[in-house]
């Protein structure tokens, strides 16, 4: 079992999002995360999904979402280099003692504050699962009020050549953040 | 000139050269019918229950290869089509239904008689469209039809609001629609094809596995050219029956649970198996890490989807079956299966299809009365099997034999012997009971002068009776099989053999109608047989008759099983004989 990021270029037509969340239960498949966008080109949308089985389960999900008229294009990027983020709006629970340390901790994980109350902090937190994850552990002691998560969006890379590495790999840059973040908090 | 979208959809249907049509009047759907009433090139059948009229286009659509067309109203008229185009999806049936819906500005509001019926039908359906605007209706159905009859065919549903029918719209109706997320592919890769005559050439101990695709495409004159070029035997699935002429001495006719022994041990022991246009189902495999262990697979199917779903194959081919054979014959050279055939001709020799001759028991339980019911037969001398041969020997084997499903089905699949494609009309995939009727009544629309013999059961006759009294308004001279036993034949055998008799359920006997005084009710003949030696009179009878349908009450041994069986999710070793 793997976890597979696929990508879906689709009629931006009634019923489209119920045809492809249709074939998913209906064909007992998991679906981890779901976004749905307008595409480049007017009248498309772009969805992701986050989805996972074996070869042969994901193989099947592939072209059962090949077979919907609807659909124009589906790619599976795991194998591939891609781009993926994540945008989450965390409202945690603050009060005048811990608000500074709220803030720092955003500040870390270059998360934006984007709304204040007497009693709350709103939190705009933008990269991979990974990170989203931790920030939410972090802040979780505080009390997590309401957690609004965009689900994974992705794009294949053009870069394509093997030799040279990828110049901003996705887990490159987390990790990159992370040590910087791990040297701030020392 | 403007037209009203009814009128648009009358034009647009005889643009696609639809001159028959299946539906059932209701709200939603009057503007269309009063343009229909005025439109003479299009023939419209009124069923007694909508999902006759999709078992009908059903049918119709089996034995001629062009969609079927069934309309019906919003709500109950729509949710009623539901079976019949699951039906038709199962199988790859191209059809187009049109459903009434609510105005547009009540969709949503709970209305008189409204249901989501795209909703319904999107996971039973290849395409399912909403018109919203009048001005889309000639697009839309053309689509539409475009979808239903390419690549993998199956049913399209429209879904039309009473004021997209009122409306008005110029007419003009697209050459052939364009659709960006559809491109159906016919051909083989020429590199796999090359492969694949490499392998059949090579092989010692070849099958030749064909299914409902290769009916489909057309292909049967190719199947029987590459297995005599190949000098490889052929079995075919349920709905593969007829793309291989049953009497050629390379045929192992059925395989699967209750396919023959030989085609059975033949895919077990055989070195490279070829899936032409089957789909691997449960009915055919039965245990999966036991099929087939010893073979290399090819698979030729147009739905890429089809690969690797149930069994990994070797070498796939995605392609229409008669492009990909036609690439792929004159590359095959014949394969050195001298002693492979020899066995295979042993293991016929040695397990053929058979059942006890009804002599031993003949007169039993009979009360020497052949002319009414008896009040408590233990056991009625008369074989199923028995009357299927006898009407493959009436109709000479060139019948359209329409079945219900259950044990009559699997008998007449075993016993009439199948020699041309499109002759064998059965809901295979979903297995609907009441499918028999209505599509025997499709077929027989489609040819009025063939022989069209609906085979059925006692509990799948009850289940679209309704539609005998559209049969008698078409005056459509159908021959109704009615192998009686009294019993859900087939879940009875289920329970004999896998839950020691436990009977639940099954037993009808106490409370069918008299099915010939019933079908006397809707002004047909009904012919009651006992006794095996009033079969052949009692068809003749039947077959002289051109004017009503004719239901012949076979009433048959109660507790009889369809064998050979292999029990499902086992192996075909496991297959019990009679």
């Amino acid at each position: 079992m793997r976890r597979h990021t696929i990508s879906l270029l689709v009629e931006n037509r009634f019923g489209v999002l119920a045809r492809i969340a249709g074939l998913f239960s209906g064909r007992g498949f998991n679906i981890d995360s779901i976004s749905v966008g307008e595409g480049a080109e007017p009248g498309t949308s772009r969805i992701t999904i986050l989805t996972q089985g074996d070869e042969m389960i994901v193989e099947q999900i592939i072209k059962q979402l090949n077979r919907v008229i609807d659909v124009l294009r589906v790619v599976d990027l795991t194998d591939h280099s891609f781009i993926n983020r994540e945008l989450a709006l965390i409202k945690v629970n603050a009060n005048q003692a811990n608000r500074q340390e709220i803030v720092q901790i955003s500040e870390i994980f270059r998360a934006k504050i984007v709304d204040i109350s007497p009693k709350t902090l709103t939190i705009e937190a933008t990269g991979n699962e990974d990170k989203i994850d931790a920030i939410m552990g972090m802040l979780r002691p505080f009390g997590l009020r309401e957690v609004a998560r965009t689900g994974r969006v992705a794009l294949a890379r053009d870069f394509k050549s093997k030799d040279a590495p990828s110049p901003e790999a996705p887990e490159s840059v987390w990790e990159k953040e992370r040590k910087e973040i791990t040297a701030d908090l020392a | 000139m403007e037209l009203t979208g009814a009128e648009i959809l009358t034009e647009s249907l005889k643009r696609e050269g639809v001159d028959l049509v299946f539906g059932y009047p209701g709200g939603v759907v009057i503007p269309l019918y009063d343009v229909l009433q005025r439109t003479p090139e299009i023939r419209h059948v009124l069923v007694r229950h909508e999902q006759g009229a999709t078992h009908m286009a059903d049918g119709y659509a089996r034995a001629t290869g062009k969609p079927g067309v069934v309309i019906a109203s919003s709500g109950p008229g729509a949710t009623n089509t539901v079976t019949g185009i699951a039906t038709a999806y199962m199988d790859s049936i191209p059809m187009v239904v049109f459903t009434g819906q609510v105005p547009v500005h009540l969709i949503g509001n709970d209305a008189f008689q409204e249901s989501d019926t795209v909703g319904i039908t999107r996971p039973i359906t290849k395409h399912n469209f909403l018109i919203k605007e009048t001005e889309d209706v000639a697009q839309v159905i053309a689509e539409a039809f475009f979808i239903a009859t390419t690549g993998r065919p199956g049913p399209v549903l429209i879904d039309l609001p009473k004021d997209v029918q009122v409306g008005t719209a110029k007419f003009e109706y697209p050459e052939r629609p364009q659709i960006r997320g559809y491109k159906p592919n016919y051909d083989g890769h020429p590199g796999q094809i090359k492969k694949a005559a490499e392998m059949i050439t090579a092989a010692k101990k070849p099958v030749l596995y064909v299914g409902g695709g290769a009916i489909i495409s057309g292909a049967a004159e190719e199947i029987q050219q590459l297995a005599v070029k190949a000098a490889a035997p052929v079995t075919t699935t349920l709905m593969g029956l007829g793309a291989f002429p049953e009497s050629h001495e390379l045929s192992m006719k059925m395989l699967g649970m209750h396919g023959t022994w030989f085609a059975n041990t033949a895919v077990m022991e055989c070195d490279l198996l070829v899936n032409i246009g089957a789909r691997f189902d449960d009915r055919v495999t039965g245990n999966l890490d036991e099929f087939s262990q010893n073979s290399k697979k090819i698979h030729i199917d147009i739905d890429p989807s089809s690969m690797n779903k149930n069994v990994i194959v070797d070498l796939p081919i995605v392609g229409d079956v008669k492009h990909v054979l036609k690439q792929l014959i004159p590359l095959v050279e014949r394969a050195d299966t001298e002693d492979w055939l020899k066995r295979i001709n042993n293991w016929k020799q040695e397990h053929p299809l058979t059942y006890d001759s009804t002599d031993s028991v003949h007169e039993e339980g009979l009360n020497g009365r052949d002319d009414q019911p008896v009040e408590t037969p233990k056991k009625l001398p008369l074989r199923a099997q028995y009357v299927l041969e006898k009407v493959g020997e009436a109709t000479k084997g060139e019948a359209y034999v329409v079945t219900d499903v259950g044990q009559h089905q699997m008998w007449a699949a075993q016993w009439y012997g199948f020699n041309r494609p499109r002759t064998m009309i059965t809901s295979g995939g979903l297995g609907t009971m009441g499918f028999g009727l209505p599509a025997g009544i499709g077929v027989q629309m489609a040819y009025p002068d063939a022989d069209v013999v609906v085979i059925t059961g006692d509990g799948s006759i009850q289940m679209n009776i309704q539609e005998m009294a559209t049969a008698m308004a078409c005056k459509l001279p159908l021959k109704i099989i009615l192998l009686n036993n009294g019993f859900l034949g087939m879940v009875r055998q289920w329970q004999d053999l896998f839950y020691a008799k436990r009977y639940s359920a099954v037993d009808l006997k106490e409370t069918n109608p008299d099915f010939v005084k019933l079908a006397e009710a809707f002004g047909a003949v009904g012919i009651r047989v006992f006794r095996d030696e009033d079969v052949e009179d009692a068809l003749s009878e039947a077959m002289a008759i051109n004017d009503r349908p004719v239901l012949m009450d076979f009433v048959i041994a109660e507790e009889d099983n369809v064998y050979p069986m292999i029990p499902a999710g086992a192996a075909s070793h496991e297959m019990i004989e009679e």
